[in-house]
């Protein structure tokens, strides 16, 4: 992997480490590939142009959006006729639908019907974790596309007009960025007792745009003194123009890749604010609940604690793997010319 | 020079200004009666309601009482909780050594393991020491800090029952003591911060290692582990310095999740406790300490490596 790069270029890179409220902290290279038109390659030539873990972190990504999705459908559109279990049905109490008492028991391990066991309250943990990825999955979409939208439009417009403009959006920024972004969230969602996953989404995503704004407007900049575009402005290009036909779809590849690190971060965060019961309201599963009523019965099953813990870190793993290989492949593109 | 720390100063009191703002509004714009918002579910002795209006001067304008907040926060009175009766500041008196602590140590941590594996990464460059331990690094980046807290507390107290799952000695019944209680909470908030660090110790090195002087102390014949640690370490110092502190900030926030699963009693399980209190005074006077730190922090960050790297200074 090292030996693709430039080392001393990279290393260079690096040493510009700039803390991004939510979202890792840039490590200087999500900027590179100058304007360069990409020869367009299908999705299926980008997949096989993958290192083999790169590959397992997108089939990763791809189930845990399925997941979401199929639970979503399982109980709006279907109303639980789909083959996956009740996520709040306790499986050793009256059920409903069957007008009978479950035989489950709680704390169980898996087993051809519960595949990661039941949680303490003798609940299908299967389904739980299907659903828990829903909230992941929307927290992620809701918050990526406050970033890209509102950031990125935002980073490429400074970068590009520079002057007052700049300098003054920049300032605000910085203050956001100024916050402990955790600590604001805390302060924020249980100050106005936010239990809704889209407000949260939102103000996750509110948090994390002046990262989004730095990363589009370091690009921006650059793309600015570029030939193609000194060569719209000397045809008499209208300004507007030159920003949505030369400059974003410059900026958005770098920013995407960006964005699926983020993403990453995005992840945890929901599932620190859940851990701590700040998140979606129980019985809603979310994986960062599932994790903090597990731990009570740390001693008596511990693969209840570990199923959710391991769910979530390979996501996070994968978007950070998957960010990184986009990041490079940009970065390539850029340098092979 | 002067300008840069003039620049700096004058950033630090605005953003200041603008952290202190936006606490207070959150604060000042929730909904309904801010007496039974401020009181919540806990008790209220006659004559309170009153009490609260006149110290919190409720009746004035929101800016005139945020001039006033902001003028008792300087001088170090940030209210009391009329929940449990404890003015904030003593609170944060109490539970800042605490979470002081755990930063420090486990950015100690993180620095000690750190380096060598950098260092160990930039001199094996693409060998499998470098593959095996960069592999490490990314894993450790991905795993949330409640999650290790959690696998640690299986490992070292349910299986192993070496030491406690929970509770907190102080510094000053004994170092061997707080010890047994601060390892844990400490070692999960270094893993990640040990993979910040020896990512950027291997990348800065690999770069150090090209330069010229490097050749030269090789000529001369010094040994590989004196030249790595005494010549190529060097240059690395400042970013890690810099990238140390912003640590140091981030931590303090960070810990809120790692002192509420070790039940550790500093700044962040106050501010949990304040919340499932419903305790707003004390939310609102934790997150604007905490906050307020943390702009200090990083400004203190960018003045010494303004003061030490003179290619910034001469900018």
């Amino acid at each position: 992997m090292a030996t693709t790069e430039n080392p001393l270029q990279k290393a260079h890179d690096e040493e510009i480490v700039l803390e991004t409220g939510i979202g890792p902290a840039i490590t200087g290279d999500f900027e590179v590939p100058l304007g360069v038109k990409p020869p367009r390659k299908s999705v299926w030539g980008v997949f096989r142009e993958m290192p083999v873990l790169v590959k397992m972190g997108t089939f990763w990504l791809l189930i845990v959006l399925f997941s979401s999705i199929y639970a979503q459908l399982d109980t709006k559109v279907f109303n639980g006729s789909l083959p996956l279990a009740d996520p709040n049905l306790q499986l050793n109490g009256f059920n409903p639908a069957t007008g009978e008492f479950g035989t489950g028991a709680p704390l169980e391990s898996p087993s051809w019907d519960q595949p990661l066991g039941t949680d303490a309250l003798a609940r299908d943990s299967f389904a739980r974790a299907v659903h828990g990825s829903y909230v992941s999955v929307t927290v992620v979409v809701v918050s990526v596309t406050c970033g890209v939208v509102v950031g990125g439009l935002l980073g490429s417009l400074v970068g590009f007009v520079r002057g007052k403009t700049e300098t003054l959006v920049m300032a605000a920024l910085d203050v956001l960025l100024a916050f402990p972004a955790l600590i604001l969230l805390l302060a924020l969602v249980s100050m106005f007792e936010v239990r809704d996953l889209f407000v949260i989404s939102f103000v996750i995503g509110l948090l994390s745009i002046p990262a989004y704004s730095r990363v589009s407007r370091a690009n921006s900049l650059a793309i600015s003194n570029r030939e193609f575009v000194m060569a719209a402005q000397a045809i008499g290009t209208k300004r507007w123009t030159i920003l949505r036909r030369e400059i974003i779809p410059n900026v958005l590849p770098t920013l995407l890749a960006y964005a699926m690190v983020a993403a990453a971060a995005v992840i945890v965060v929901e599932g620190t604010l859940s851990f701590l019961g700040l998140s979606v309201q129980l019985p809603q599963a979310s994986w960062g609940n599932m994790i903090n009523q597990a731990r009570r019965d740390i001693k008596a099953n511990f693969g209840q604690v570990l199923y959710p813990s391991v769910i979530m870190t390979l996501t996070v793993l994968a978007l950070n793997q998957v960010g990184d290989f986009f990041q490079r492949r940009g970065a390539h593109r850029g340098s092979s010319l | 020079m002067a300008k840069t720390i003039a620049f700096v100063l004058v950033r630090l009191i605005a953003t200041l200004f603008a952290v202190t703002f936006l606490t207070f509004s959150l604060t000042a714009l929730l909904p309904g009666d801010p007496v039974d918002t401020i009181l919540g579910t806990g008790p209220r002795t006659p004559g309170i309601e009153e009490q609260i209006r006149e110290d919190l001067n409720l009746d004035d304008p929101f800016i005139v009482r945020y001039v006033s907040w902001l003028g008792n926060a300087v001088s170090g009175d940030l209210g009391q909780s009329y929940i449990t009766d404890q003015p904030v500041s003593d609170t944060i008196r109490q539970r800042l050594p605490v979470t002081a602590q755990l930063a420090f140590m486990s950015i100690f941590m993180a620095v000690v393991v750190a380096v060598p594996i950098g260092v160990l990464g930039a001199y094996r460059q693409g060998k499998w020491q470098d593959s095996t331990t960069s592999a490490g690094v990314q894993v450790a980046l991905s795993i949330p800090n409640f999650i290790v807290g959690i696998f640690l507390i299986w490992l070292f107290a349910v299986q192993l029952n070496w030491l406690p799952a929970s509770n907190w000695n102080r510094l000053s019944d004994g170092v061997a003591d707080n010890l047994k209680t601060s390892i844990l909470p400490a070692s999960s908030l270094a893993l990640a911060q040990m993979a910040l660090f020896s990512r950027l110790v291997r990348s800065d090195m690999i770069a150090t290692l090209q330069e010229n002087y490097i050749l030269s102390a090789r000529a001369k014949g010094l040994s590989d582990r004196y030249i790595l640690f005494r010549h190529a370490l060097r240059p690395s110092s400042l970013s890690l310095m810099t990238i140390i502190g912003i640590a140091f900030g981030a931590l303090l926030g960070g810990t809120v999740v790692i002192e509420t699963l070790f039940a550790v009693p500093g700044l962040g399980l106050a501010l949990i406790s304040a919340i499932n209190s419903r305790d707003i005074l004390v939310i609102q006077g934790i997150t604007v300490f905490i906050a307020a730190m943390f702009v200090i922090i990083n400004t203190v960050v960018d003045l010494l490596y303004a003061v030490f790297d003179p290619r910034i200074r001469r900018s």
